[in-house]
């Protein structure tokens, strides 16, 4: 998939358009990128669409480890996109704040 | 026969010795004193035994068959020493055992500050510990003819209660007829007898065996409604009649009649007489506790005892057998005071200073005239979720029956053949599990076949249905490494759809680890983030003040750290704590709650507005209908909770939509408080009783959008026709005749079917808008996360519920309404707050510019309305 292709970089304004806790969808490129901002800190950007049934993942509830699909509660780790539960992994991206600013990078 | 009360040579011998002094030679005293003895107390305490009958210790049970005897020796003290096994202890076990017994003293006032007891011989007893085994007395209901003074019986008349009352029955029979002509004793061949319980049926039994007819008075239609319901009494009693006993039930006795100072007949309530010449009364049996009484001791029923089996009121004074009152509870049958009195000596004794008397669960096995009973719990099922097997086979005389509460036995009753009474038995105390076949337990218990049932389904057996996971996909797990159900559940998410399956999940798991796996503490937790039960958590939130989901798992958690299964419960858990200032973390919410509004598979959303009781108005109906055509609503559609769904609404659009519809929420997206569901009631409705429709919008204004464990769906009925399907809601009234509205709980009609029960029925529209809130109350904070009312009614109990919330027998009713009322006054409408951003794009898309799966749109075609 988006692993394939060409990194592709791009910077999505500031940090704080996602809430602290919470995700939010990017569009970087053609890809949907869900990036998440866990309470414990850090960044976490996966492809924004659940492989299970193609919910919606900047939606789910986050902790310091997972993203929990709203519609079927598959859990995928922030960290590489992995499933816990059975679905397919997700595919994950890098994350980064510069200078306030949101970096996504794919691939 | 009184043996000297003057100082026992006991402690003469030994001063440094505690005093011991047991009031009472029954069966519970002295099995109390044995159990003291067995725990070597004959070395540390000089004991003193006082008994008002004139005779060792002898075993009550068998009275009925002295009674059935022919031959009366065992009756002569001198006789019995030894060898009769009705005597418990011969009087040289005393002896043996540097006991003094003062066998015909009664004692009659404990002075508990100088620590004495005075007999009624004079004597002056001390002690440092007293033991009162009192017992009980035959009770003797207030009837005419009963008594010749006032201690002394009519000649004839007999009680049914100590040894005395057996010979002076038998003399009353063989005696008086050996001195009497033929026809003479034809006349005293004629028994009554007043009570049909227990005692009753066996000294009716002696007395039949002794050629007396025999006539049994029973005020009810059930036999030993004490031990048996309804149809096992009726067992009971047919074959009683078979062997020629005369049953006269649901009569009472009114007289008893006197010819010359002897008895002559019994006269009945309703005017007719039964002539006789002996009766005897067994109407029951009272504790005796005058002694307790006059010395300043608690007594209700019987004396009150704490768990240590201690008078309320004096450490030094212990209480036990029939004349004990523990928890509320007094027993008559042995197995409880046996236990009583082994708590009891380990206290006394001190060999087990801890130990606790917890109340006993009753188990009888009696013959009852030659008919085998056994009994044991509660007769018949409590509640309607409660499993009732029963078999009855009334040719040969057998009636059995069990009743399972969640998988345990709590009650069974076998009569004519108790043949599975000690697997039962087992089975009852050990509440063990049981066969998945019920009728096992009466027929086929104790086969290999035990937990067959899980472990024999084939492995393709789809065991959750909402995730499709097989028994096959568990076991896997387990071979995996999984030790616990919530970690197969985890991984496979079995059980994590509608979750009726848990139960089966459960078993297959558990049979997959070979017998009962580990206890699995996971179980109890409120959210399986953080490793305490509701109770406990709501306790140490409350006690750290913490009012953020965030501050709870920093606190809580281990390492502090969040778990995401768990931010959903802790949310609702704070907003129903802290209804005023918890904070309001966004985070911890599900996005149905950031925004809203229901999700749907395709990520877009369902927007349902409050429609109270389900009526609405051609108004809301045109606005409704402008803002499914200018926003292009993509389906339209009633709901089962009498509302209009609007579905496809993205989440862009959501503010917009709310304010063209310029309507509140309904709430149809949280584990909260939904809709009431109404019938036209009163105002249309030809057969209405009560004005459900108004009631219904009365109900759902009140209490909209209040947030609890998990959602909560009601409905108020006019009449019993139950139109809005009352008794399948969390909460469902149903108006009757007298103006008064049932309350029903815990029913459901979705992924479990379950009826719900009644909680209470009341008098008006405003008593009926208190229960209910007082009841959803009591539910939001005690019902564990995600736990519907379906579960969370048996699981309390409907007496329990009812007694606190209808009776307030615990206190907490004000507190429970005052709570709800803060938190219905702090309702604000989520759809005309967060009309302005309540976060940084709270209602920005998630799945931007990529199609998606779109559910398919349907044309509507118009049709003819269908009214229900």
């Amino acid at each position: 998939m988006s692993s394939t292709e060409e990194a592709v970089e791009a910077r999505l304004g500031p940090v704080d358009q996602i809430p602290v806790g919470e995700g939010r969808a990017f569009l970087v490129g053609d890809e949907p990128v869900a990036v998440f901002r866990p309470r414990s800190g850090g960044l976490h950007a996966l492809r924004a669409i659940c492989p299970h049934r193609g919910g919606p993942l900047a939606d789910g509830l986050v902790d310091g480890e997972v993203v929990m699909c709203p519609l079927h509660n598959h859990q995928f780790s922030l960290v590489d996109g992995s499933c816990a539960t059975g679905a397919d992994d997700v595919a994950a991206y890098t994350a980064t704040e510069e200078d306030g600013e949101l970096v996504v990078r794919l691939g | 026969m009184t043996q000297t009360a003057e100082r026992p040579e006991t402690e003469q011998e030994n001063p440094s010795k505690t005093r011991l002094v047991v009031v009472g030679n029954g069966m519970s005293g002295a099995r109390a004193l044995e159990e003291i003895l067995a725990r070597g107390g004959g070395d540390t305490f000089a004991i003193e035994v006082f008994g008002d009958e004139p005779y060792g210790n002898y075993n009550r049970i068998l009275l009925s068959e002295v009674l059935a005897n022919a031959a009366g020796e065992a009756v002569d003290n001198e006789d019995a020493d030894g060898e009769d096994e009705l005597y418990l202890n011969p009087l040289d076990w005393y002896d043996e055992n540097g006991i003094t017994l003062h066998a015909g003293v009664r004692i009659v006032r404990i002075d508990r500050h100088a620590k004495v007891v005075y007999g009624d011989d004079g004597s002056v007893t001390p002690y440092d510990t007293l033991v009162l085994a009192t017992g009980s007395r035959s009770f003797f209901p207030p009837m005419e003819g009963m008594w010749a003074s006032k201690t002394e019986l009519t000649p004839g008349v007999f009680g049914f209660r100590s040894l005395d009352d057996a010979t002076s029955m038998l003399a009353h029979i063989a005696g008086d007829a050996a001195q009497r002509s033929s026809t003479l004793e034809k006349e005293h061949r004629t028994a009554v007898v007043i009570g049909g319980g227990l005692l009753g049926l066996e000294a009716a039994a002696g007395l039949q065996a002794h050629g007396v007819a025999v006539h049994v008075v029973h005020p009810t239609e059930v036999l030993m409604n004490q031990q048996l319901e309804a149809e096992a009494s009726k067992v009971l009693r047919s074959k009683l009649e078979d062997m020629g006993m005369h049953l006269h039930l649901g009569v009472k006795t009114n007289e008893i009649l006197t010819d010359e100072g002897r008895v002559s007949g019994v006269r009945f309530t309703d005017g007719s007489d039964l002539a006789c010449d002996m009766v005897v009364v067994t109407a029951g049996i009272r504790p005796n506790i005058g002694l307790a009484m006059v010395s300043g001791l608690e007594t209700q029923r019987a004396i009150v005892v704490d768990d240590k089996l201690r008078s309320v009121d004096d450490d030094s004074i212990f209480v036990v057998g029939e004349c004990a009152q523990h928890r509320g509870e007094v027993y008559g049958v042995v197995g409880p005071l046996w236990e009583q009195a082994a708590v009891l000596a380990d206290v006394v004794t001190g060999s087990n200073p801890h130990a606790e008397y917890h109340g006993s669960r009753l188990a009888t096995k009696l013959k009852v005239a030659g008919v085998d009973v056994a009994q044991m719990g509660v007769k018949v099922p409590e509640r309607s979720s409660d499993e009732f097997v029963q078999f009855s086979e009334t040719g040969r005389g057998v009636y059995q029956t069990v009743v399972i509460r969640d998988g345990t036995l709590i009650g069974a009753t076998l009569v004519g053949d108790v043949s599975k009474v000690a697997a039962l038995t087992q089975a009852f105390d050990s509440r063990s599990a049981l066969p998945e076949e019920r009728i096992k337990l009466l027929f086929d218990l104790g086969s290999a076949a035990d937990a067959a049932s899980a472990a024999d389904l084939p492995d393709d057996t789809q065991i959750c249905n909402c995730n499709g996971v097989s028994k096959g996909d568990l076991v896997a797990c387990v071979h995996d490494g999984a030790e616990s159900v919530s970690a197969c559940m985890a991984a496979t998410r079995a059980g994590k759809g509608c979750g009726s399956c848990k139960g089966l999940v459960k078993e297959v798991v558990e049979a997959a680890l070979g017998g009962a796996g580990a206890e699995d503490p996971a179980e109890h937790y409120y959210v399986p983030g953080i490793p305490l039960d509701k109770p406990t958590l709501m306790a140490e939130i409350r006690s750290r003040g913490l009012k953020s989901v965030s501050s709870v798992f920093a606190e809580l958690a281990p390492d502090g750290k969040d778990h995401v299964g768990s931010k959903m419960g802790l949310t609702a858990l704070l907003r129903m704590m802290w209804p005023d200032d918890h904070v309001d973390e966004r985070d911890g919410r599900f996005i149905n709650d950031r925004v809203h509004a229901n999700i749907q598979r395709d990520g877009t959303f369902s927007v349902v507005p409050r429609m109270s009781g389900g009526v609405t108005s051609p108004d809301q109906l045109r606005r409704i209908a402008d803002v499914a055509d200018k926003h292009e609503i993509p389906m339209v559609k009633l709901t089962g909770g009498q509302r209009i769904d609007l579905l496809g609404v993205p989440k862009e659009k959501l503010q917009e939509v709310w304010a063209d519809l310029d309507m509140p929420s309904g709430w149809a997206y949280g584990k909260s408080f939904r809709t009431v569901k109404t019938c036209v009631g009163t105002d249309f409705c030809r057969f209405g009783l009560g004005d459900s429709t108004t009631l219904g919008i009365d109900m759902e204004e009140r209490y909209k959008g209040i947030e609890g464990p998990a959602k909560m769906k009601l409905a108020v009925s006019g009449c019993p026709r139950n139109c809005a399907e009352s008794m399948v809601k969390d909460v469902g009234l149903v108006a009757i005749e007298g103006g008064q509205w049932q309350i029903y709980v815990g029913g459901a009609a979705g992924a479990t079917i379950r009826k719900g029960d009644i909680l209470a029925t009341v008098d008006s529209h405003d008593e009926a808008l208190r229960i209910t809130g007082r009841f959803l109350q009591y539910y939001r904070e005690n019902a564990n996360w995600l736990e519907r009312t379906y579960d969370f009614v048996p699981r309390m109990g409907l007496d329990h519920l009812i007694g606190v919330i209808v009776d307030d027998a615990e206190g907490i009713a004000d507190e429970l309404d005052a709570r709800m009322q803060e938190t219905v006054d702090r309702y604000a409408d989520p759809w005309a707050t967060d009309q302005t951003e309540a976060t940084p794009g709270q209602f920005h898309d998630a799945l931007p510019l990529v199609p998606l799966p779109q559910v398919p749109i349907r044309t509507s075609s118009s049709r003819e309305g269908v009214s229900s």
